[in-house]
């Protein structure tokens, strides 16, 4: 009899569990405003980030050396942009860092305004394994799209073949290798492709992950880059930063201004030298200006415009935009070192009007 | 007598008991009844202990099904059933049909299947019935093992700079557009790692086998592969079977080795040597950067298709073991 009793009490209360389980992990990821979420007001003398991977190794620089000055922790978990927009939303970091500015999804769900300052910029390079070509190859924005959407199928191609005069193309068939995984470099690729290319847009469009009407796919730079340095004839997307460490050739592409750019830290740099909106929240692609590099992109750390929330202490704040302020100004020594381009002058005016624009319970931190 | 009535779960010792009370003055009596009460209140305890912990893992697996259902519901909305045979899988324009990865999903795991048989099988004999002691069968044993333990990404990479460029010269060779990586490969790394689960227990089960059986057929003049072939292999098919379906289940679930030489892309693969994508995959690569709701969705939706699978195929394994035990 008691058994019984015992297996039914311990029934339902085994079903509970499960039920309390799945529904609070449904409000945790789904709800956003679930309360008892708050973990910001932890440490007085932690901050809390997360998101891009891109960043990680030029804030991890920072953070380190911010920690040997000023004596405050930076805690920055490298869990992906869209992650930390996601944790940002759900109040449970005190920044996010994002390759893309928040669209309009994300926009709507986080609730309040949301500040975009830019912290640094990176760009994407077009890597290429050709045994036999010893010099840098020049390719137009329309053979990329065209190259990209399947329609160049073979390296020696009259398109390709008539800006690279002089330079002997092979017979070779385009393998094409893009990114597996959701990415920032693959939203930053994308966008330029689109902006470029009419038949891209409709076909293919842009974004983080999109249906690649061709080629292999590889997990991260380091997936990308294998494909291509093991097979001849590939042609592949990757950071700057990781083509550099790595001496990997790559293509010199025509900017907006007709110019061939060789990618570098300055041509990056050179590209964000531009009159950037208000709110920085603009993409890099396809830059006007004459000597900048057209794949290139700005990351951006995310704040709340009004820091008081959750309980969050004065102090806190203070600390959390001082942090960005030095990361916009002497944080950018550490850029060029590690292959980051470092902000342009009318970037740093940017971001310091809009650091500036943050508020505390209605008054101006800064 | 009390300690009778107490007593009834360790009903071995009774007469014991009953020898000692004869002697015993009452107070090393009453210790002694003591002593057997507190022993039976711990029996309860813990066969209690190990009921919960059955318990939980009900719960759990009930927690985990129960999340990916309501997890999917934008999806399920969104997209209906149709996700399930639809094609397309573009972010861009939210349209996500779970079919080219759902196809990748099971055709690496078959293929791997058919690929690991006959070594696992092979293996399983051999440990099993011709050397079953020894330093050298040691060895193949713990070496086997070793497979299992060795962590799926040190396998996806050497999958990427060693298996990739054999196959791509092998494809070379037959005249199939030279990849390297995708459904083939994928396929292969797979069937290595997945060879120790139906080996270890085929071995198990072969030498589980009564003697008196073998024994009876050698001495009716049966050579060593007739015993094999008409005795052992009859008796064990159903454990062999249990540890094909627990290889099966392996593979279905990797996710590391695979996303790194299959080619990750949303196509039907054309051909065993196309490059294509599988379930796991598709959301360990997809889940970080999964930016809307329908998006993120769609990807739970995938882990629900292939829980389902899993569950599926395990329910038609587990109806061929029991009609293999039957006759």
């Amino acid at each position: 009899m008691n058994a019984i009793k015992g297996i039914k009490t311990l029934t339902f209360a085994g079903l509970a569990l499960a039920l309390a389980g799945s529904l609070s992990l449904y409000s945790c990821n789904g709800g956003g405003n679930a309360s008892g979420t708050d973990s910001t007001s932890g440490d007085a003398n932690t901050v809390l980030g997360a998101g891009s991977t891109f960043d990680y190794p030029l804030f991890s620089k920072q953070f380190s050396d911010y920690n040997k000055t000023t004596g405050l922790k930076v805690n920055y978990q490298s869990i992906g942009s869209g992650g930390g927009i996601l944790q940002l939303t759900n109040k449970t970091v005190d920044f996010g860092a994002s390759d893309a500015p928040l669209n309009d999804e994300q926009t709507q769900k986080i609730g309040a305004p949301a500040l975009h300052i830019p912290v640094t910029a990176g760009a994407v390079v077009l890597s290429y394994n050709l045994p036999d070509v010893k010099d840098t190859l020049k390719l137009t924005p329309d053979i990329l799209a065209n190259i990209f959407l399947g329609n160049i199928k073979k390296w020696n191609d009259p398109k390709i073949a008539a800006i690279n005069t002089g330079v002997k193309l092979p017979d070779m068939e385009i393998v094409i290798a893009h990114r597996s995984d959701g990415s920032g470099t693959t939203n930053i690729f994308t966008t330029y492709l689109s902006k470029v290319s009419p038949d891209w847009t409709s076909k293919v469009g842009k974004g983080s992950s999109v249906n690649w009407p061709v080629g292999l796919g590889g997990k991260g730079n380091e997936g990308v880059a294998g494909l291509v340095k093991q097979t001849p004839g590939t042609i592949g997307y990757i950071e700057l930063a990781y083509a550099i460490q790595n001496g990997m050739a790559y293509a010199k592409i025509q900017n907006k201004a007709g110019n061939f750019i060789t990618p570098s830290i300055a041509s990056v740099t050179a590209a964000a030298n531009i009159q950037l909106p208000a709110d920085a929240k603009v993409s890099l692609t396809n830059t006007e200006a004459a000597d900048g590099y057209p794949i290139s992109g700005l990351s951006w750390v995310l704040i709340y415009k009004e820091q008081k929330y959750n309980d969050r202490s004065q102090d806190k704040a203070t600390k959390l935009l001082k942090l960005i302020w030095w990361q916009v100004h002497e944080g950018q020594q550490f850029s060029a070192p590690l292959n980051y381009a470092p902000l342009s002058q009318n970037a740093v005016t940017t971001a310091e009007a809009i650091l500036k624009s943050a508020t505390y319970d209605g008054k101006p931190i800064l | 007598m009390e300690t009778n009535s107490n007593n009834s779960a360790i009903t071995r010792k009774q007469p014991m008991l009953r020898v000692i009370n004869i002697k015993t003055p009452e107070i090393l009596k009453l210790k002694r009844i003591k002593r057997s009460y507190r022993h039976i209140k711990a029996e309860n305890v813990f066969r209690r202990v190990l009921f919960t912990m059955a318990l939980l893992m009900l719960v759990i697996v009930a927690g985990i099904a129960l999340t990916l259902t309501v997890e999917s519901i934008p999806s399920l909305k969104a997209l209906g059933v149709s996700y399930l045979w639809g094609k397309v899988w573009d972010p861009v324009a939210d349209v996500y049909g779970a079919f080219p990865f759902l196809l990748g999903t099971l055709l690496t795991s078959f293929l791997a299947l058919i690929i690991s048989i006959p070594f696992s099988f092979g293996i399983a004999i051999f440990l099993g019935e011709y050397y079953p002691k020894g330093w050298f069968s040691n060895l193949i044993k713990n070496t086997v093992e070793l497979i299992a333990a060795v962590p799926s990404v040190i396998y996806g990479f050497w999958g990427l700079f060693v298996l990739v460029p054999i196959v791509r010269a092998f494809e070379s060779k037959i005249g199939v557009t030279p990849y390297g990586i995708g459904i083939f490969s994928s396929a292969l790394i797979l069937s290595i790692m997945i060879i120790p689960y139906a080996a270890s227990m085929g071995r198990e089960m072969i030498r589980m086998v009564p003697s008196q059986l073998k024994e009876g057929a050698y001495s009716l003049g049966a050579t060593r592969y007739e015993v094999m072939r008409s005795i052992v292999l009859p008796y064990t098919k159903s454990g062999l079977f249990a540890g094909v379906l627990l290889s099966l289940g392996r593979a279905l679930g990797e996710t590391m080795a695979v996303t790194m030489v299959i080619g990750n892309t949303s196509l039907i693969p054309k051909s065993i040597f196309a490059p294509g994508n599988t379930m796991a995959s598709v959301i360990a690569n997809e889940f970080t950067e999964a930016d809307r709701t329908v998006y993120l969705s769609a990807l739970i939706e995938l882990g629900l298709v292939l829980f389902l699978v899993t569950v599926v195929i395990n329910m038609i394994g587990k109806r061929i073991i029991k009609r293999f035990t039957n006759d």
